[in-house]
């Protein structure tokens, strides 16, 4: 009992570090519609800079260093987000192959320059001491970042349906996603509301970096691949657009893998994979997405 | 004085030249009727107009050359535009709909004039713009231009598609509007052409090929040679 809660929670916090990755993948792709394959070059950008702050800035590990790492790589991804949207991708909108060809090009450079200037091994990235306590629930020892992974993404979620439902901003952004020539027409600058979205969304993907490399125990160019795809597929299972479907999808995902893995190790993928297919042959619009008219 | 003034403007899209030196001249205060066959060009006039179509000729608002300008800065100049299939945003709300189109939150006194015009769209506030009936649908996109003071609305086919009821309905509505504002209306409704419009151009094969009063609406003769419809008669 005490090995399934224990898996369960780390599950969570695994699906936590998915959502962190999907939730910029749920504005950018899901409403946009844009396939940014360099969204993973922007977890990446993150926790290098939270890594340069961490050990370069600060010398200290401590709860306010991990805090302003996340911060910063935050901040960092993000207007490497808003460049790439204004430089590249704001001439590609609806060039959904051109999309995805320049994105792969962007992701593949980020990566070779930063193996170029700093390697493909792992750095470790400097975490305050707490992370390696662990909380008693029952008799099961839960490390405590798992909770930090999970309030973290928890925070995201209300702080991303809070903009979208309540902001003139989010109004701005459901209604471009619908009818962008009409939004002009309104008078409105719908193109500066999507480089917002892409701003928040490579922020969301640089916080996860430098969460994800804590998880990882380290930061590398190599950090972003297997957490973009999982992002991909938390977008479709979530259904497209709809950020608490990412958030559910990601959590379900995070414990089914890890449930999975336990049980028969490798299996996880595997299960995760089956997922999607089941989702796409009967539920082809996601657990909360809507039905295109 | 006029509020808007397009002079030999042309489009093409793709391969296809659609419209050919088109020139008019829109007075302020009055009702302009667009008119023509279907496939003629006029609701391409207006999205050029607009900036919704790349176009190559004079477009001026109130002297100011527009011809060029970003969609969105030509609205905020005060060019406000009810698209032929309403395009309202299904689904937000009717209020978020509003809301997203008003400009400046403080001119209470335009958010109490469409109040007035269409009081239903108030009882309806909270229910999804993708719900409504076509008529009400229309309602909202006209509200929806009415909310700020714009200099001219760009109105392209209202009552197409709606029954013969919310033809009424938003026909008395147009009427209302036509006194606060300036309209450039394309309507193949001729009954509420003649009730609102004191100008009419009309558009063949991408051409002005008459630009006078409302009075030849009136000849049966007149309306079949240039329309290519029966009407007419009052």
């Amino acid at each position: 009992m005490d090995t399934f809660l224990l898996i369960g929670i780390t599950g969570i916090g695994l699906g936590a570090l998915y959502f962190l990755v999907a939730s910029g993948l749920s504005l950018i792709y899901g409403l946009m519609g844009v396939l940014n394959f360099a969204h993973g070059s922007f977890l990446t950008v993150g926790a290098f800079v939270g890594l340069w702050f961490s050990s370069q800035v600060m010398h200290v590990s401590n709860t306010w260093t991990f805090i302003g790492a996340m911060v910063l790589g935050g901040l960092a991804a993000g207007l490497f987000a808003l460049l790439v949207e204004r430089i590249v991708i704001s001439r590609l909108y609806e060039r959904h192959i051109d999309q995805a060809l320049v994105t792969v090009g962007i992701a593949l450079v980020v990566g070779a320059v930063l193996a170029g200037w700093f390697g493909n091994d792992l750095r470790l990235l400097p975490t305050p001491a707490w992370f390696i306590n662990t909380v008693t629930i029952g008799s099961a020892h839960i490390p405590v970042d798992r909770f930090l992974y999970i309030g973290v993404a928890l925070i995201l979620l209300f702080a991303n349906t809070a903009l979208l439902r309540f902001s003139r901003i989010g109004l701005v952004i459901r209604a471009g996603v619908e009818n962008r020539q009409m939004v002009a027409a309104l008078g409105i600058n719908v193109r500066l509301a999507f480089s917002t979205v892409f701003f928040l969304g490579g922020f969301a993907a640089g916080v996860g970096g430098v969460l994800v490399s804590a998880y990882s125990n380290g930061v590398s160019p190599l950090i972003a691949g297997s957490y973009l795809i999982y992002g991909f597929i938390v977008v479709v299972i979530g259904g497209m657009g709809s950020v608490p479907g990412s958030f559910l999808a990601a959590m379900i995902i995070g414990i089914i893998k890890q449930y999975a893995n336990y049980y028969s190790p490798g299996l996880g993928d595997f299960v995760v994979v089956f997922l999607l297919a089941g989702v796409l042959l009967l539920r082809p619009q996601g657990l909360l997405g809507k039905v295109k008219a | 004085m006029n509020v808007l003034s397009v002079k030999d403007l042309h489009v093409k899209i793709n391969e296809s030249h659609i419209l050919h030196g088109v020139s008019f001249e829109v007075p302020t205060h009055s009702v302009t009727a667009l008119l023509g066959r279907n496939g003629v060009g006029k609701s391409t006039t207006l999205k050029a107009i607009m900036g919704l179509y790349p176009s190559q000729g004079v477009i001026e608002l109130n002297g100011s050359s527009i011809a060029g300008k970003l969609t969105y800065k030509i609205a905020q100049d005060g060019i406000a535009y009810v698209p032929e299939d309403r395009e309202i945003f299904s689904s937000l709300t009717v209020k978020e709909n509003l809301a997203l189109a008003t400009r400046d939150e403080k001119d209470i006194a335009r958010q109490e004039l469409v109040q007035a015009l269409f009081p239903e769209l108030t009882t309806r506030a909270a229910q999804r713009a993708g719900t409504l009936s076509g008529g009400q649908q229309q309602m909202v996109a006209i509200a929806r231009a009415l909310v700020n003071k714009n200099e001219i609305i760009l109105i392209d086919e209202p009552t197409k598609g709606l029954a013969p009821k919310l033809v009424t309905e938003v026909a008395d509505a147009l009427g209302r509007v036509a006194g606060e504002t300036t309209m450039l209306l394309v309507e193949q409704n001729l009954p509420l052409v003649k009730r609102i419009a004191q100008h009419v151009i009309v558009m063949d094969q991408g051409r002005v090929v008459f630009q006078g009063g409302p009075e030849n609406l009136h000849d049966p003769e007149w309306v079949h040679t240039m329309l290519g419809v029966s009407g007419g008669h009052n």
